[in-house]
């Protein structure tokens, strides 16, 4: 095959790993701060893009241009959650928690299927067969649109952590949960706000996906499976890792499918996410757990 | 008396921390052997290398004439090593016949043999009464009688004590004394005790190790040990110790 | 032997018992054709709950991936049938094998290298994935279109070739529940079963009683996917046609742990009364549904989560303890 094929195909790898790297984000965030194993994550994305679907039907509205709304429609959905049904669960043992979660997906997936059926929704942009051309390299251009929301929300969300007050409140949060609780910070109200913004995180991703890929109920699980690997291959709990995991991850899955047949490449990620959680489970970025 | 325990050169750093460092000594059979020093001497670390918990950098560690640094704490445990932990951890939905009934099976194939060894257990320990309880409900000087009990069940030669005092008030230090010495006694078994409650420490112990920063100190009968000036400066204070 | 069996059990827990057996029993006598297709559910994860409860609820790990025996012991023993009309008590004899070298497979990598809890529950649903995708590109057994199994069209009941009628497959499953209580019963009272509940309890501290947790946890995985590859068997030759999208498919894997979890982690009666419950409600209101002319895909399956969501709130360890306390039954170890 031709190189300029595997450059291609590379690229499209690596700008739809932009995006899974965008929502994988956000369960290193809650994971990293809240400790809470969201098992949930792929299916609240879904309603991500049931939103955008429903929004674009009816009213034309650009993913990209929805990307924002739908963001803070799902951080409401990620702050209530938090504060009203997780946050007891938070000194209850892992399994619990973990089933708690398992729980919540499995009523918004057949939610999202009573309400939508089981048949694939997509959106048609104007730009949807458009493509930028750059030397030998052809990109289509919601991919690259996709890939650079998704690098703009990361920033955003990094600065956010960076240089507010609140971001570094939620960070001592993280770091001590004790000591922020002495400080006087309101642990719970943190709590929910970066549970929030890890779905607000997803609400975007998913927004910005929508330009790439079609939903379906089942789409849910199958993100989460893969915001796992992700997250566990760049490293629980980091933010860098997080987006570098997932442009691995889109890079692994488009050579894969281009290299052995498209269906198998799935199996791809799991082998990676196998042969890391036995050799190096704390990620690429990772700090080793006491 | 020949020595059961021997530990020879043993170190150990935690990443630029010398936690012990380089240190000997013996536990003779039948003996009670008191480890006492200042928070951050290396008295865990250095029951965690006898224990298996982790091997030490360098030196040996010799049971009963085998070697045993290295081992797992489960290897080391059927050699014949008992342990407590300092922060208790009892099963708590087990019953505490069922606690001590797990460590009387280590030696026995048969439940209702563990259950009769782990009703006697029970009894020398002053838990008899409480059998059916569950562990969880336990009060903690129970609790750490269970501990020892199940660590007792599982027919050691050598009993590792982390602590057992602490959080106890003095009667039932005194108790806890009582028991112990009357292991000793009847049984033979030989005691390796972690200890700050030194009234528990003066009561028991044939011989004392002091350590401090990792190394030994001091090293001898009891009444040498608490008048050394080393011993007293870093650790006991300058209090009268009659 | 009796007495070895009710040894420990009181009067009362015994006459219950043997009015609820004795009503199981004569239940397809009086059951309608619907009725006993619910039933045949029911007993289905009874059994493979109580399989899986041995992981989770003796040795404390939590399997999400469970699916992956049904499938292969559905799959091998299907296949052989297929191909070579080997009935599916011989091919019982392979499956179980294949199923319990998976099931060491995932224990031995998870055990070996240290992955516990959420990691433990992440790596079973990635093999069981990996063996979804696989078999969908595994030729022998039809890929993804789907291994069919041929179907007798005669009246008659063949237990061996397991061809027949529904009552047939119900008492089947009935058998096997009722036998997979009993061992798990003797199980628990023996020695590995109190290793077992140790290393549930606290690993650390059961290894410095001198328990070899490595070892037992593998016996635990080991024993767990040998019995929950029977029911694979069973699937098989009951639904006659196999899919991998479906049979390893993680939904498959949570309904395996929603009865137990809803009955009660741990125990002995948790996983058979889970599955009354959940599976005799779920279809009460499929059926009430369908009888006002709703026809709901997905809403059994809000109901399942819902459950699940209150009793994890509500009754963290399940419905049978808080029962048990209310008719002054208890079990060892709750």
């Amino acid at each position: 095959m031709p190189a300029e094929l595997y450059l291609n195909v590379a690229v499209a790898g690596i700008l739809t790993g932009l995006v899974y790297g965008l929502m994988a984000l956000g369960l290193s965030v809650i994971f990293g701060v809240v400790r809470v194993v969201n098992f949930a994550h792929g299916e609240m994305m879904t309603i991500a893009m049931y939103v955008a679907v429903t929004l674009f039907s009816a009213f034309h509205l650009d993913p990209l241009v929805m990307m924002v709304p739908i963001a803070a429609v799902l951080f409401a959905f990620g702050y209530v959650l938090q504060k009203g049904l997780i946050n007891p669960f938070i000194t209850r043992p892992e399994h619990s928690q973990f089933l708690l979660l398992v729980a919540i997906a499995i009523i918004i997936v057949n939610v999202l299927l009573i309400l939508y059926g089981p048949d694939a929704q997509n959106v048609q942009t104007s730009y949807a067969y458009d493509s930028f051309q750059i030397g030998p390299l052809i990109v289509d251009a919601t991919k690259a649109y996709a890939g650079l929301a998704a690098i703009v929300v990361a920033a955003a969300l990094f600065s956010f952590f960076q240089y507010s007050t609140v971001g570094t409140a939620i960070r001592a949060c993280a770091d001590n949960y004790t000591g922020a609780l002495v400080v006087g910070l309101d642990v719970k109200h943190l709590y929910a706000l970066t549970f929030g913004l890890g779905a607000a995180c997803v609400g975007a991703a998913g927004t910005i996906l929508l330009l790439i890929f079609d939903v379906t109920p089942a789409t849910g699980p199958a993100y989460t499976l893969l915001a796992f690997v992700i997250v566990i291959t760049g490293g629980l709990g980091s933010m860098p890792g997080a987006l570098i995991g997932g442009v691995l991850i889109g890079l692994t899955e488009a050579m894969a499918g281009l290299l052995f047949t498209p269906s198998a490449k799935s199996m791809f990620s799991f082998g990676v996410l196998v042969l890391v959680l036995l050799f190096r489970p704390q990620g690429i970025m990772g700090k080793r757990a006491a | 008396m020949s020595a059961l325990l021997t530990v020879d050169n043993i170190s150990k750093r935690f990443r630029g921390l010398v936690a012990v460092d380089r240190l000997s000594f013996e536990v003779s059979e039948g003996g009670i052997f008191a480890v006492i020093g200042p928070n951050g001497a290396g008295k865990t670390t250095l029951f965690n290398m006898i224990a298996g918990v982790f091997a030490p950098d360098n030196g040996a560690i010799t049971f009963a004439s085998e070697r045993i640094d290295g081992l797992s704490p489960d290897q080391v445990c059927r050699r014949g090593i008992g342990r407590t932990f300092q922060i208790v951890r009892p099963f708590p939905a087990l019953t505490v016949e069922d606690n001590v009934i797990v460590g009387a099976l280590l030696h026995r194939s048969h439940v209702n043999d563990a259950r009769a060894h782990a009703l006697d257990v029970l009894r020398r320990l002053d838990l008899y009464d409480k059998r059916a309880q569950r562990a969880s409900a336990l009060t903690l000087p129970d609790r750490k009688r269970l501990e020892v009990a199940r660590a007792l069940a599982t027919d050691p030669k050598l009993l590792l004590l982390d602590e057992v005092m602490a959080g106890l008030r003095p009667t039932e230090t005194d108790r806890m004394v009582a028991i112990l010495k009357e292991l000793n006694r009847e049984t033979g078994l030989t005691i390796l005790l972690i200890e700050h409650v030194m009234r528990a420490v003066m009561a028991l112990a044939s011989r004392i190790l002091v350590l401090h920063h990792g190394a030994a100190i001091a090293e001898g009968e009891p009444s040498a040990v608490v008048r050394d000036p080393a011993v007293i400066h870093s650790y006991l204070g300058a209090e009268d110790i009659a | 032997m009796i007495a070895r069996l009710t040894d420990g059990v009181s009067g009362r827990a015994l006459v219950l018992l043997a009015m609820l057996l004795a009503a199981a029993i004569a239940a397809p006598l009086f059951a309608g054709d619907y009725l006993l297709t619910v039933l045949i559910l029911i007993f289905y994860f009874a059994y493979v709950g109580q399989a899986w409860n041995i992981m989770m609820g003796f040795a404390g790990q939590l399997s999400l991936g469970h699916a992956l025996y049904v499938g292969l012991g559905a799959y091998t023993a299907a296949a052989l049938y297929v191909h070579f009309g080997i009935g599916p008590w011989i091919g019982l004899l392979v499956a179980v094998p294949i199923a319990a070298l998976a099931g060491a497979f995932v224990g031995f990598l998870a055990f070996r290298f240290k992955v516990s809890g959420v990691y433990f529950a992440i790596l079973t649903i990635a093999v069981a994935e990996f063996a979804r995708v696989g078999f969908d590109h595994l030729s022998w057994t039809a890929g993804s279109s789907g291994l069919f199994l041929p179907v007798k069209r005669n009246a008659g009941n063949d237990l061996w070739l397991l061809r027949g009628s529904p009552t047939m497959f119900y008492y089947v499953l009935l058998t096997a529940t009722v036998l997979a209580f009993l061992g798990c019963r003797s199980l628990l009272k023996s020695r590995i079963g109190y290793f077992w509940l140790a290393i549930r309890e606290d690993e650390q501290a059961a290894r410095a009683a001198g328990i070899d947790t490595f070892r037992y946890k593998m016996v635990a995985v080991v024993i767990s996917s040998a019995m929950t590859s029977f029911a694979g068997v069973i699937y098989a030759f009951y639904y006659n046609n196999l899919f991998p999208e479906q049979v390893f498919h993680i939904s498959r894997s949570i309904e395996i742990i929603l009865a137990p979890i809803v009955g009660g982690i741990g125990t002995l009666f948790g996983p058979v009364l889970g599955a009354f419950i959940l599976t005799g409600l779920a279809e009460t209101l499929t059926s009430t549904l369908a009888a006002v002319g709703i026809d709901l895909p997905g809403a059994k399956q809000v109901f399942y989560g819902i459950c699940l969501l209150l009793v994890i709130m509500a009754l963290p360890d399940g419905v049978w303890p808080w029962l048990s306390r209310r008719i002054g039954i208890k079990e060892r170890g709750q």
